[in-house]
Protein backbone atom coordinates (compact mmCIF):
# COMPACT_ATOMS: atom_id res chain seq x y z
CA UNK A 1 0.00 0.00 0.00
CA UNK A 2 2.75 2.59 1.10
CA UNK A 3 4.74 4.02 -1.80
CA UNK A 4 8.30 4.30 -1.34
CA UNK A 5 9.40 7.22 -0.02
CA UNK A 6 11.88 9.32 -1.76
CA UNK A 7 12.63 13.24 -2.06
CA UNK A 8 9.93 15.19 -0.19
CA UNK A 9 6.67 13.74 -1.71
CA UNK A 10 4.30 14.06 0.90
CA UNK A 11 3.84 11.16 3.66
CA UNK A 12 0.34 10.38 2.13
CA UNK A 13 -1.24 6.41 2.60
CA UNK A 14 -2.00 5.21 -0.54
CA UNK A 15 -5.35 4.97 -2.04
CA UNK A 16 -7.11 1.65 -0.28
CA UNK A 17 -10.98 -0.20 -0.91
CA UNK A 18 -11.49 -0.51 2.52
CA UNK A 19 -13.30 2.69 3.42
CA UNK A 20 -14.95 2.92 1.03
CA UNK A 21 -16.28 -0.55 1.63
CA UNK A 22 -16.81 0.67 5.37
CA UNK A 23 -19.08 3.44 4.24
CA UNK A 24 -21.24 1.11 1.39
CA UNK A 25 -21.37 -1.61 4.80
CA UNK A 26 -23.12 2.04 6.88
CA UNK A 27 -24.71 3.20 3.66
CA UNK A 28 -26.23 -0.51 4.08
CA UNK A 29 -27.21 -0.41 7.66
CA UNK A 30 -29.07 3.23 7.16
CA UNK A 31 -31.17 1.74 4.09
CA UNK A 32 -31.73 -1.83 5.89
CA UNK A 33 -33.06 0.08 8.89
CA UNK A 34 -35.77 1.84 6.73
CA UNK A 35 -36.22 -1.26 4.14
CA UNK A 36 -35.87 -4.71 6.31
CA UNK A 37 -34.43 -3.98 9.38
CA UNK A 38 -33.94 -7.75 10.61
CA UNK A 39 -31.95 -8.75 7.29
CA UNK A 40 -30.25 -5.57 4.95
CA UNK A 41 -29.58 -3.88 8.30
CA UNK A 42 -27.12 -6.85 9.49
CA UNK A 43 -25.62 -7.30 6.59
CA UNK A 44 -24.73 -3.96 6.74
CA UNK A 45 -23.82 -4.30 9.79
CA UNK A 46 -21.27 -7.36 9.54
CA UNK A 47 -19.93 -5.57 6.18
CA UNK A 48 -19.12 -2.27 8.01
CA UNK A 49 -16.93 -4.32 10.66
CA UNK A 50 -15.49 -6.73 8.36
CA UNK A 51 -14.30 -3.45 6.12
CA UNK A 52 -13.74 -1.45 9.22
CA UNK A 53 -11.60 -3.98 10.98
CA UNK A 54 -9.61 -4.19 7.33
CA UNK A 55 -9.36 -0.85 7.27
CA UNK A 56 -8.15 -0.15 10.92
CA UNK A 57 -5.37 -2.89 9.99
CA UNK A 58 -4.29 -1.33 7.02
CA UNK A 59 -3.92 2.43 8.58
CA UNK A 60 -1.92 0.48 11.87
CA UNK A 61 -0.32 -1.19 9.79
CA UNK A 62 3.32 1.13 10.33
CA UNK A 63 2.58 1.04 13.92
CA UNK A 64 2.19 -2.76 14.26
CA UNK A 65 5.45 -3.27 12.43
CA UNK A 66 8.95 -4.11 14.10
CA UNK A 67 10.81 -1.35 14.44
CA UNK A 68 13.98 -1.67 12.52
CA UNK A 69 16.78 -2.10 14.66
CA UNK A 70 18.71 1.31 14.42
CA UNK A 71 22.79 1.82 15.08
CA UNK A 72 23.18 3.14 18.96
CA UNK A 73 24.47 6.38 18.18
CA UNK A 74 28.39 6.34 19.57
CA UNK A 75 30.04 9.50 20.78
CA UNK A 76 33.40 9.25 19.86
CA UNK A 77 35.36 10.77 23.09
CA UNK A 78 37.55 13.77 22.46
CA UNK A 79 41.29 13.00 22.34
CA UNK A 80 41.85 15.77 24.45
CA UNK A 81 38.63 16.36 26.29
CA UNK A 82 38.87 15.90 30.23
CA UNK A 83 35.87 14.39 32.62
CA UNK A 84 33.82 17.27 33.79
CA UNK A 85 33.20 16.97 37.70
CA UNK A 86 29.40 16.40 38.10
CA UNK A 87 28.10 19.78 39.44
CA UNK A 88 29.38 21.31 36.19
CA UNK A 89 28.07 18.88 33.77
CA UNK A 90 24.64 18.53 31.79
CA UNK A 91 22.02 16.89 33.90
CA UNK A 92 21.49 13.41 32.46
CA UNK A 93 18.40 13.70 30.48
CA UNK A 94 17.09 9.80 29.32
CA UNK A 95 17.49 9.88 25.82
CA UNK A 96 14.23 8.24 24.13
CA UNK A 97 15.04 4.41 23.29
CA UNK A 98 15.73 3.98 19.72
CA UNK A 99 12.85 3.31 17.36
CA UNK A 100 10.41 4.05 20.22
CA UNK A 101 7.53 4.96 17.90
CA UNK A 102 4.46 5.39 20.21
CA UNK A 103 5.53 6.90 23.57
CA UNK A 104 3.37 6.64 26.92
CA UNK A 105 2.51 9.93 26.68
CA UNK A 106 0.41 9.73 23.21
CA UNK A 107 -0.59 6.36 24.66
CA UNK A 108 -2.00 8.20 27.58
CA UNK A 109 -3.35 10.91 25.61
CA UNK A 110 -5.31 8.31 23.33
CA UNK A 111 -6.41 6.49 25.71
CA UNK A 112 -7.78 9.01 27.49
CA UNK A 113 -9.83 10.66 24.51
CA UNK A 114 -10.88 7.20 23.27
CA UNK A 115 -12.08 6.35 26.54
CA UNK A 116 -13.90 9.79 26.81
CA UNK A 117 -15.65 9.19 23.16
CA UNK A 118 -16.57 5.14 24.15
CA UNK A 119 -17.91 6.82 27.37
CA UNK A 120 -19.89 9.83 25.63
CA UNK A 121 -21.31 7.21 23.26
CA UNK A 122 -22.68 4.71 25.60
CA UNK A 123 -24.68 7.49 26.82
CA UNK A 124 -25.64 9.29 23.99
CA UNK A 125 -26.69 6.10 21.80
CA UNK A 126 -29.11 5.14 23.92
CA UNK A 127 -30.83 9.20 24.95
CA UNK A 128 -31.29 10.11 21.64
CA UNK A 129 -32.74 6.76 20.69
CA UNK A 130 -35.16 7.15 23.72
CA UNK A 131 -35.73 10.63 22.13
CA UNK A 132 -36.38 9.39 18.78
CA UNK A 133 -37.55 6.12 18.72
CA UNK A 134 -40.74 5.98 20.64
CA UNK A 135 -42.05 8.71 18.25
CA UNK A 136 -42.26 5.92 15.72
CA UNK A 137 -42.73 3.01 17.99
CA UNK A 138 -46.63 1.32 18.43
CA UNK A 139 -48.14 4.19 16.50
CA UNK A 140 -51.62 2.63 15.30
CA UNK A 141 -55.16 3.81 14.96
CA UNK A 142 -57.33 1.38 16.38
CA UNK A 143 -60.99 0.11 15.75
CA UNK A 144 -63.62 2.33 17.00
CA UNK A 145 -66.74 1.34 17.53
CA UNK A 146 -69.50 3.92 16.65
CA UNK A 147 -72.35 2.21 17.53
CA UNK A 148 -75.48 0.62 15.99
CA UNK A 149 -76.36 1.00 12.08
CA UNK A 150 -79.70 2.71 13.09
CA UNK A 151 -78.20 5.66 14.21
CA UNK A 152 -77.19 6.36 10.33
CA UNK A 153 -80.42 6.97 8.71
CA UNK A 154 -79.71 6.15 5.02
CA UNK A 155 -78.73 9.81 3.02
CA UNK A 156 -78.16 11.65 6.03
CA UNK A 157 -74.45 13.49 6.95
CA UNK A 158 -73.59 12.77 10.88
CA UNK A 159 -71.09 14.79 12.57
CA UNK A 160 -69.78 12.41 14.74
CA UNK A 161 -67.29 13.05 17.07
CA UNK A 162 -65.81 10.21 19.04
CA UNK A 163 -62.72 9.41 21.27
CA UNK A 164 -59.56 7.65 19.26
CA UNK A 165 -57.67 6.50 22.71
CA UNK A 166 -60.49 7.00 25.35
CA UNK A 167 -58.05 6.32 28.41
CA UNK A 168 -56.55 10.21 26.82
CA UNK A 169 -58.79 11.90 27.34
CA UNK A 170 -60.35 15.10 25.52
CA UNK A 171 -56.58 15.19 23.41
CA UNK A 172 -57.74 12.26 21.30
CA UNK A 173 -61.42 13.53 20.19
CA UNK A 174 -61.26 13.22 16.61
CA UNK A 175 -64.79 13.76 14.22
CA UNK A 176 -65.61 12.21 11.05
CA UNK A 177 -67.94 13.44 8.66
CA UNK A 178 -69.91 10.33 7.66
CA UNK A 179 -72.94 9.16 5.54
CA UNK A 180 -75.18 6.37 4.69
CA UNK A 181 -75.08 5.38 1.31
CA UNK A 182 -77.64 2.84 1.48
CA UNK A 183 -77.04 -1.10 -0.10
CA UNK A 184 -74.19 -1.71 -2.26
CA UNK A 185 -73.86 -5.55 -3.55
CA UNK A 186 -75.64 -6.27 -0.81
CA UNK A 187 -73.91 -4.67 2.08
CA UNK A 188 -74.31 -0.94 3.55
CA UNK A 189 -71.83 1.36 1.94
CA UNK A 190 -70.87 3.93 3.88
CA UNK A 191 -68.83 7.71 3.32
CA UNK A 192 -66.50 8.57 6.07
CA UNK A 193 -64.68 11.81 5.59
CA UNK A 194 -62.07 12.79 7.84
CA UNK A 195 -62.64 16.49 9.23
CA UNK A 196 -58.31 16.97 9.17
CA UNK A 197 -57.90 19.45 6.16
CA UNK A 198 -55.64 18.22 3.83
CA UNK A 199 -53.73 21.44 3.80
CA UNK A 200 -51.85 21.98 7.77
CA UNK A 201 -54.80 19.67 9.55
CA UNK A 202 -56.97 22.26 10.69
CA UNK A 203 -60.74 20.92 11.35
CA UNK A 204 -62.93 21.27 8.39
CA UNK A 205 -66.39 22.67 9.07
CA UNK A 206 -69.63 21.81 7.13
CA UNK A 207 -70.81 24.45 4.85
CA UNK A 208 -74.34 23.97 5.88
CA UNK A 209 -76.63 24.00 8.29
CA UNK A 210 -76.12 22.20 11.41
CA UNK A 211 -79.10 20.72 13.29
CA UNK A 212 -77.81 20.75 17.59
CA UNK A 213 -81.74 19.48 18.53
CA UNK A 214 -81.41 16.78 16.92
CA UNK A 215 -77.88 15.50 18.62
CA UNK A 216 -77.50 12.42 19.70
CA UNK A 217 -75.45 10.83 22.00
CA UNK A 218 -74.32 7.33 22.45
CA UNK A 219 -71.95 5.89 25.56
CA UNK A 220 -69.72 2.79 24.50
CA UNK A 221 -67.34 1.14 26.42
CA UNK A 222 -64.36 1.88 28.23
CA UNK A 223 -65.72 5.61 28.19
CA UNK A 224 -65.79 5.73 24.38
CA UNK A 225 -68.83 8.81 24.04
CA UNK A 226 -70.25 9.60 20.59
CA UNK A 227 -71.99 12.28 19.42
CA UNK A 228 -73.92 12.37 16.15
CA UNK A 229 -74.99 15.79 15.04
CA UNK A 230 -77.13 15.65 11.81
CA UNK A 231 -75.49 18.29 8.70
CA UNK A 232 -76.24 19.33 5.35
CA UNK A 233 -73.31 20.48 4.22
CA UNK A 234 -74.45 21.19 0.63
CA UNK A 235 -71.61 23.59 -0.22
CA UNK A 236 -69.09 20.58 0.90
CA UNK A 237 -66.66 21.59 3.16
CA UNK A 238 -64.37 24.60 4.25
CA UNK A 239 -61.58 25.04 6.48
CA UNK A 240 -61.43 28.00 8.82
CA UNK A 241 -57.58 28.28 8.94
CA UNK A 242 -56.29 29.09 5.25
CA UNK A 243 -59.55 29.01 3.46
CA UNK A 244 -59.39 25.45 1.52
CA UNK A 245 -62.76 24.13 0.34
CA UNK A 246 -64.35 20.89 -0.64
CA UNK A 247 -67.08 19.47 -2.24
CA UNK A 248 -69.50 17.18 -0.53
CA UNK A 249 -66.72 14.09 -1.23
CA UNK A 250 -63.82 16.05 -0.09
CA UNK A 251 -62.07 16.84 -3.37
CA UNK A 252 -60.56 20.02 -3.18
CA UNK A 253 -62.56 22.55 -4.80
CA UNK A 254 -60.24 26.31 -3.65
CA UNK A 255 -57.48 26.76 -2.01
CA UNK A 256 -54.48 25.63 -0.57
CA UNK A 257 -54.66 21.89 0.28
CA UNK A 258 -52.67 19.72 -2.06
CA UNK A 259 -55.45 16.60 -2.06
CA UNK A 260 -58.96 15.86 -1.48
CA UNK A 261 -59.70 15.20 2.49
CA UNK A 262 -58.67 11.81 3.79
CA UNK A 263 -60.68 9.29 5.15
CA UNK A 264 -61.22 6.28 6.94
CA UNK A 265 -61.91 2.27 6.26
CA UNK A 266 -64.96 0.87 8.12
CA UNK A 267 -66.42 -2.64 8.74
CA UNK A 268 -69.80 -3.50 9.51
CA UNK A 269 -69.60 -5.82 12.79
CA UNK A 270 -72.78 -7.61 14.55
CA UNK A 271 -74.93 -4.88 12.64
CA UNK A 272 -72.43 -2.04 14.43
CA UNK A 273 -70.73 0.33 12.17
CA UNK A 274 -67.06 0.08 13.31
CA UNK A 275 -63.92 2.90 12.58
CA UNK A 276 -60.94 1.46 10.94
CA UNK A 277 -57.74 2.99 9.96
CA UNK A 278 -57.81 6.43 7.94
CA UNK A 279 -55.97 6.62 4.31
CA UNK A 280 -55.23 9.48 2.15
CA UNK A 281 -57.03 10.16 -0.99
CA UNK A 282 -55.60 11.94 -4.26
CA UNK A 283 -59.22 12.59 -5.71
CA UNK A 284 -62.78 10.88 -5.94
CA UNK A 285 -64.84 10.14 -9.52
CA UNK A 286 -68.51 9.91 -8.73
CA UNK A 287 -70.07 10.13 -5.50
CA UNK A 288 -72.20 8.16 -3.15
CA UNK A 289 -72.13 4.64 -2.91
CA UNK A 290 -70.56 4.62 -6.85
CA UNK A 291 -67.91 6.81 -5.71
CA UNK A 292 -64.31 5.66 -6.93
CA UNK A 293 -61.73 6.65 -4.80
CA UNK A 294 -58.11 7.51 -5.63
CA UNK A 295 -57.06 5.70 -1.71
CA UNK A 296 -53.12 6.23 -0.90
CA UNK A 297 -51.02 5.31 2.71
CA UNK A 298 -52.13 7.90 5.10
CA UNK A 299 -49.88 11.15 4.49
CA UNK A 300 -49.94 14.08 7.00
CA UNK A 301 -51.38 17.62 5.44
CA UNK A 302 -49.92 19.22 2.99
CA UNK A 303 -48.09 16.21 1.39
CA UNK A 304 -48.61 15.17 -2.09
CA UNK A 305 -49.72 11.75 -2.54
CA UNK A 306 -50.20 11.67 -6.77
CA UNK A 307 -48.46 14.13 -9.14
CA UNK A 308 -44.70 14.11 -9.68
CA UNK A 309 -44.69 16.07 -6.38
CA UNK A 310 -45.13 13.22 -4.43
CA UNK A 311 -41.48 11.71 -4.83
CA UNK A 312 -41.39 14.78 -2.12
CA UNK A 313 -42.33 11.97 0.26
CA UNK A 314 -40.98 8.74 -0.77
CA UNK A 315 -41.65 6.85 2.86
CA UNK A 316 -44.06 7.85 5.40
CA UNK A 317 -43.63 6.65 9.12
CA UNK A 318 -45.08 3.19 10.52
CA UNK A 319 -48.42 4.72 11.30
CA UNK B 1 7.70 74.11 58.92
CA UNK B 2 4.26 72.12 59.88
CA UNK B 3 2.49 70.38 57.28
CA UNK B 4 -0.82 71.15 57.24
CA UNK B 5 -2.75 67.85 57.09
CA UNK B 6 -4.15 66.67 53.54
CA UNK B 7 -7.59 67.06 52.99
CA UNK B 8 -6.83 64.03 50.79
CA UNK B 9 -5.76 62.04 53.90
CA UNK B 10 -8.83 59.19 55.02
CA UNK B 11 -10.36 58.99 58.78
CA UNK B 12 -9.21 55.67 60.30
CA UNK B 13 -12.66 54.98 60.39
CA UNK B 14 -12.99 55.15 56.07
CA UNK B 15 -9.55 53.20 56.24
CA UNK B 16 -10.90 50.64 57.88
CA UNK B 17 -14.40 50.54 56.09
CA UNK B 18 -12.04 50.74 53.03
CA UNK B 19 -10.39 47.48 53.86
CA UNK B 20 -13.44 45.84 55.27
CA UNK B 21 -14.49 45.95 51.42
CA UNK B 22 -11.32 45.39 49.59
CA UNK B 23 -10.44 42.41 51.35
CA UNK B 24 -12.81 39.83 50.78
CA UNK B 25 -12.10 41.08 46.79
CA UNK B 26 -8.80 41.10 47.00
CA UNK B 27 -9.05 37.45 48.46
CA UNK B 28 -11.28 36.80 45.39
CA UNK B 29 -8.50 37.69 42.83
CA UNK B 30 -5.67 36.14 44.70
CA UNK B 31 -7.86 32.47 44.26
CA UNK B 32 -9.72 33.02 40.74
CA UNK B 33 -8.78 36.50 39.24
CA UNK B 34 -12.32 36.34 38.74
CA UNK B 35 -12.71 40.41 39.90
CA UNK B 36 -10.06 41.33 37.30
CA UNK B 37 -11.56 39.34 34.56
CA UNK B 38 -15.10 41.55 35.11
CA UNK B 39 -13.25 44.36 34.99
CA UNK B 40 -11.54 43.30 31.65
CA UNK B 41 -14.67 42.50 30.83
CA UNK B 42 -16.72 45.87 31.53
CA UNK B 43 -13.89 48.37 31.47
CA UNK B 44 -12.70 46.97 27.78
CA UNK B 45 -11.81 49.85 25.07
CA UNK B 46 -14.74 50.30 22.28
CA UNK B 47 -14.69 53.14 19.86
CA UNK B 48 -15.12 56.47 20.97
CA UNK B 49 -18.25 56.82 18.86
CA UNK B 50 -20.25 53.83 19.76
CA UNK B 51 -24.30 55.06 20.41
CA UNK B 52 -27.33 53.89 21.40
CA UNK B 53 -27.85 51.59 18.78
CA UNK B 54 -24.79 49.45 20.27
CA UNK B 55 -27.11 48.56 23.19
CA UNK B 56 -29.64 46.51 21.23
CA UNK B 57 -27.55 43.73 22.04
CA UNK B 58 -27.07 44.23 25.94
CA UNK B 59 -31.38 44.96 25.56
CA UNK B 60 -31.95 41.59 23.76
CA UNK B 61 -29.62 39.83 26.43
CA UNK B 62 -31.72 41.37 29.27
CA UNK B 63 -34.83 40.87 27.34
CA UNK B 64 -33.56 36.77 27.72
CA UNK B 65 -32.68 37.27 30.72
CA UNK B 66 -36.15 38.24 31.83
CA UNK B 67 -37.53 35.22 29.89
CA UNK B 68 -35.32 32.74 31.78
CA UNK B 69 -36.50 34.28 35.22
CA UNK B 70 -40.00 34.16 34.81
CA UNK B 71 -39.91 30.98 32.95
CA UNK B 72 -38.15 29.43 35.90
CA UNK B 73 -41.04 30.70 38.24
CA UNK B 74 -43.63 29.79 36.03
CA UNK B 75 -42.38 26.31 36.01
CA UNK B 76 -42.59 26.11 39.79
CA UNK B 77 -46.99 26.00 39.12
CA UNK B 78 -47.34 24.86 35.89
CA UNK B 79 -48.43 21.55 35.05
CA UNK B 80 -47.47 19.82 31.48
CA UNK B 81 -50.42 17.43 31.89
CA UNK B 82 -53.31 17.01 28.77
CA UNK B 83 -55.99 17.32 31.89
CA UNK B 84 -54.28 20.29 33.92
CA UNK B 85 -52.23 22.32 31.68
CA UNK B 86 -55.10 24.50 30.72
CA UNK B 87 -56.39 24.43 34.37
CA UNK B 88 -52.88 25.45 36.17
CA UNK B 89 -52.44 28.50 33.92
CA UNK B 90 -56.00 29.81 34.55
CA UNK B 91 -54.54 29.17 38.35
CA UNK B 92 -51.63 31.14 37.49
CA UNK B 93 -53.56 33.80 36.26
CA UNK B 94 -56.51 34.34 38.32
CA UNK B 95 -55.60 32.89 41.55
CA UNK B 96 -51.95 32.83 42.59
CA UNK B 97 -50.69 36.59 44.19
CA UNK B 98 -48.56 38.64 40.83
CA UNK B 99 -48.95 34.85 39.21
CA UNK B 100 -50.86 37.46 36.39
CA UNK B 101 -47.98 39.59 36.30
CA UNK B 102 -45.24 37.12 35.92
CA UNK B 103 -46.92 35.45 33.28
CA UNK B 104 -47.32 38.64 31.35
CA UNK B 105 -44.35 39.61 31.25
CA UNK B 106 -43.00 35.69 30.12
CA UNK B 107 -45.74 36.20 27.24
CA UNK B 108 -45.41 39.41 26.22
CA UNK B 109 -41.17 39.30 26.90
CA UNK B 110 -41.29 36.97 24.61
CA UNK B 111 -42.19 39.02 21.37
CA UNK B 112 -39.96 41.42 23.00
CA UNK B 113 -37.14 39.22 22.85
CA UNK B 114 -37.88 38.34 19.15
CA UNK B 115 -38.15 41.69 18.00
CA UNK B 116 -35.02 43.33 19.99
CA UNK B 117 -33.05 40.52 18.23
CA UNK B 118 -34.43 41.44 14.69
CA UNK B 119 -33.61 44.43 15.61
CA UNK B 120 -29.89 43.84 16.96
CA UNK B 121 -29.66 42.11 13.60
CA UNK B 122 -30.62 44.67 11.83
CA UNK B 123 -27.97 47.22 13.38
CA UNK B 124 -25.61 44.41 13.07
CA UNK B 125 -25.94 43.84 9.37
CA UNK B 126 -26.79 48.25 8.66
CA UNK B 127 -23.52 48.80 10.49
CA UNK B 128 -21.55 46.36 8.34
CA UNK B 129 -20.23 44.54 11.72
CA UNK B 130 -20.97 41.32 10.23
CA UNK B 131 -17.35 41.53 8.29
CA UNK B 132 -14.47 40.07 8.94
CA UNK B 133 -13.19 39.05 11.74
CA UNK B 134 -16.66 38.92 12.81
CA UNK B 135 -18.19 36.46 10.22
CA UNK B 136 -18.09 33.69 13.06
CA UNK B 137 -19.89 35.78 15.21
CA UNK B 138 -22.75 36.57 13.27
CA UNK B 139 -23.72 32.83 12.70
CA UNK B 140 -23.56 32.22 15.98
CA UNK B 141 -26.39 35.43 16.15
CA UNK B 142 -27.79 33.38 13.37
CA UNK B 143 -28.18 30.12 15.65
CA UNK B 144 -29.62 32.37 18.48
CA UNK B 145 -32.50 33.51 16.34
CA UNK B 146 -33.15 30.05 15.33
CA UNK B 147 -33.20 29.23 18.78
CA UNK B 148 -35.14 31.76 19.98
CA UNK B 149 -37.64 31.19 17.24
CA UNK B 150 -37.71 27.74 18.52
CA UNK B 151 -38.73 29.13 21.84
CA UNK B 152 -41.72 30.59 20.39
CA UNK B 153 -42.83 27.43 19.08
CA UNK B 154 -42.44 25.27 21.82
CA UNK B 155 -43.82 27.53 24.16
CA UNK B 156 -47.24 28.58 22.15
CA UNK B 157 -48.69 25.35 22.98
CA UNK B 158 -47.88 25.53 26.63
CA UNK B 159 -51.41 27.24 27.29
CA UNK B 160 -53.20 24.40 26.26
CA UNK B 161 -56.09 26.45 24.97
CA UNK B 162 -57.64 26.15 21.73
CA UNK B 163 -55.58 28.58 19.85
CA UNK B 164 -52.31 26.59 21.33
CA UNK B 165 -53.62 23.41 20.13
CA UNK B 166 -54.29 24.49 16.47
CA UNK B 167 -51.42 26.68 16.12
CA UNK B 168 -49.11 23.77 16.91
CA UNK B 169 -51.09 21.52 14.81
CA UNK B 170 -50.39 23.57 12.07
CA UNK B 171 -46.77 24.31 12.64
CA UNK B 172 -45.57 20.78 13.29
CA UNK B 173 -47.46 20.15 10.14
CA UNK B 174 -46.04 22.79 8.06
CA UNK B 175 -42.67 20.62 9.49
CA UNK B 176 -44.12 17.26 7.83
CA UNK B 177 -43.98 19.02 4.47
CA UNK B 178 -40.34 19.16 4.36
CA UNK B 179 -39.35 16.95 1.61
CA UNK B 180 -38.34 13.41 2.63
CA UNK B 181 -37.27 13.82 5.73
CA UNK B 182 -40.73 15.79 6.91
CA UNK B 183 -42.85 13.41 7.86
CA UNK B 184 -40.25 11.81 10.48
CA UNK B 185 -39.70 15.07 12.15
CA UNK B 186 -43.40 15.93 12.42
CA UNK B 187 -43.48 12.38 14.02
CA UNK B 188 -40.83 13.64 16.14
CA UNK B 189 -42.07 16.68 17.49
CA UNK B 190 -45.49 15.06 17.81
CA UNK B 191 -43.82 12.32 19.84
CA UNK B 192 -46.43 10.04 17.92
CA UNK B 193 -48.57 10.18 15.28
CA UNK B 194 -51.25 12.48 16.73
CA UNK B 195 -51.00 15.10 18.96
CA UNK B 196 -51.20 14.17 22.69
CA UNK B 197 -49.92 14.05 26.04
CA UNK B 198 -46.25 13.10 24.98
CA UNK B 199 -46.61 16.76 22.60
CA UNK B 200 -47.14 18.62 25.49
CA UNK B 201 -44.36 17.50 27.90
CA UNK B 202 -42.09 16.91 24.84
CA UNK B 203 -42.58 20.73 24.15
CA UNK B 204 -42.14 21.63 27.96
CA UNK B 205 -38.76 19.96 28.04
CA UNK B 206 -37.51 21.26 24.90
CA UNK B 207 -39.18 24.74 25.85
CA UNK B 208 -37.39 24.68 29.28
CA UNK B 209 -34.48 22.90 29.34
CA UNK B 210 -32.63 21.98 26.06
CA UNK B 211 -33.36 25.16 24.00
CA UNK B 212 -32.44 27.51 26.98
CA UNK B 213 -29.32 25.37 27.50
CA UNK B 214 -28.29 25.86 24.16
CA UNK B 215 -29.47 29.62 24.12
CA UNK B 216 -26.94 30.18 26.72
CA UNK B 217 -23.61 28.21 26.00
CA UNK B 218 -24.49 30.55 22.46
CA UNK B 219 -24.69 33.50 23.87
CA UNK B 220 -21.81 32.46 25.85
CA UNK B 221 -19.83 32.21 22.89
CA UNK B 222 -21.28 35.31 21.16
CA UNK B 223 -20.18 37.32 24.18
CA UNK B 224 -16.72 35.40 24.05
CA UNK B 225 -16.47 36.26 20.65
CA UNK B 226 -17.40 40.41 21.26
CA UNK B 227 -14.50 40.52 23.66
CA UNK B 228 -12.14 38.99 21.89
CA UNK B 229 -12.97 41.09 18.43
CA UNK B 230 -14.04 44.23 19.63
CA UNK B 231 -17.22 46.11 19.33
CA UNK B 232 -17.18 47.82 15.71
CA UNK B 233 -17.50 51.52 15.13
CA UNK B 234 -20.63 53.24 13.11
CA UNK B 235 -19.65 53.44 9.49
CA UNK B 236 -19.60 56.80 9.70
CA UNK B 237 -16.57 56.93 12.25
CA UNK B 238 -13.62 58.64 11.37
CA UNK B 239 -11.76 55.94 13.43
CA UNK B 240 -10.38 53.06 13.86
CA UNK B 241 -12.42 50.64 16.13
CA UNK B 242 -10.88 50.54 19.65
CA UNK B 243 -8.66 53.64 19.99
CA UNK B 244 -9.91 56.34 21.48
CA UNK B 245 -8.91 59.33 19.43
CA UNK B 246 -5.75 61.75 18.75
CA UNK B 247 -5.34 62.89 22.36
CA UNK B 248 -6.31 60.17 24.41
CA UNK B 249 -3.42 57.50 25.32
CA UNK B 250 -3.91 55.12 22.59
CA UNK B 251 -3.45 51.65 24.17
CA UNK B 252 -3.99 48.89 20.95
CA UNK B 253 -6.94 46.45 22.26
CA UNK B 254 -5.87 43.30 23.60
CA UNK B 255 -7.05 42.27 19.78
CA UNK B 256 -3.96 42.13 18.06
CA UNK B 257 -5.85 45.38 15.48
CA UNK B 258 -8.36 43.33 14.16
CA UNK B 259 -10.76 45.26 15.53
CA UNK B 260 -10.91 47.95 13.17
CA UNK B 261 -10.77 46.21 9.87
CA UNK B 262 -14.12 47.07 9.24
CA UNK B 263 -13.14 50.79 8.76
CA UNK B 264 -12.18 52.14 5.41
CA UNK B 265 -9.06 53.54 6.67
CA UNK B 266 -7.84 50.79 8.50
CA UNK B 267 -8.77 48.59 5.88
CA UNK B 268 -6.83 49.88 3.06
CA UNK B 269 -4.09 49.52 5.69
CA UNK B 270 -4.86 45.97 5.24
CA UNK B 271 -4.77 45.41 2.32
CA UNK B 272 -1.56 47.88 1.30
CA UNK B 273 0.21 45.27 3.65
CA UNK B 274 -1.31 42.26 1.64
CA UNK B 275 -3.55 40.96 4.33
CA UNK B 276 -1.09 41.15 7.35
CA UNK B 277 -2.66 43.86 9.97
Amino acid sequence: MMEPQHGDRPHLPGPSLYPIGFAAGIACILVGLIVNPKVIAPIGAVIAIVFGFLWARDATKEYRAVPEPIEPERHEPLQDAQALPANLGEPAMPESEPGERFPRSRFLEASTLGLGAVIGGLVTVPVVGFMVVPAFEGQGYPNVDLGPLDNFPEGKWLITTFYMHPEAGTVSRRTAYIRNNGQLNGEPSFTIISNRCAHLGCPVQPNGPEQPDQKKVVQGVKGQRITLVPTIPAGGFGCPCHGGQYDPEGNRTAGPPVRSLDRYEYSIVNGRLVLGKPYSVAHVEGEGKDAKIHAYKLAGPGQHVDGWEQILYPIQPPH
Amino acid sequence: MAVAPTRTRKSARRQKLEAAIIYPLDWLEERSGLVGGLRYFLFRKVPGDTNWFHTLGSATLTAFLVQAITGVILAMYYQPDPNSAYQSINHITNDLTLGWLVRGMHKWGASVFIILLFFHMARVFLFGAYKYPRELNWIVGVLLLVSGMLEGFTGYLLPWDQTAYWATVVGINLNGTAPILGPFLADFLRGGAEIGGDTLSRFYSLHMLLIPGLIFALIGLHLYLVVRLGVTSPPWSREAAGGLGPDDDYEPARTNGRSGLTQPTARSAWRRNGGNA
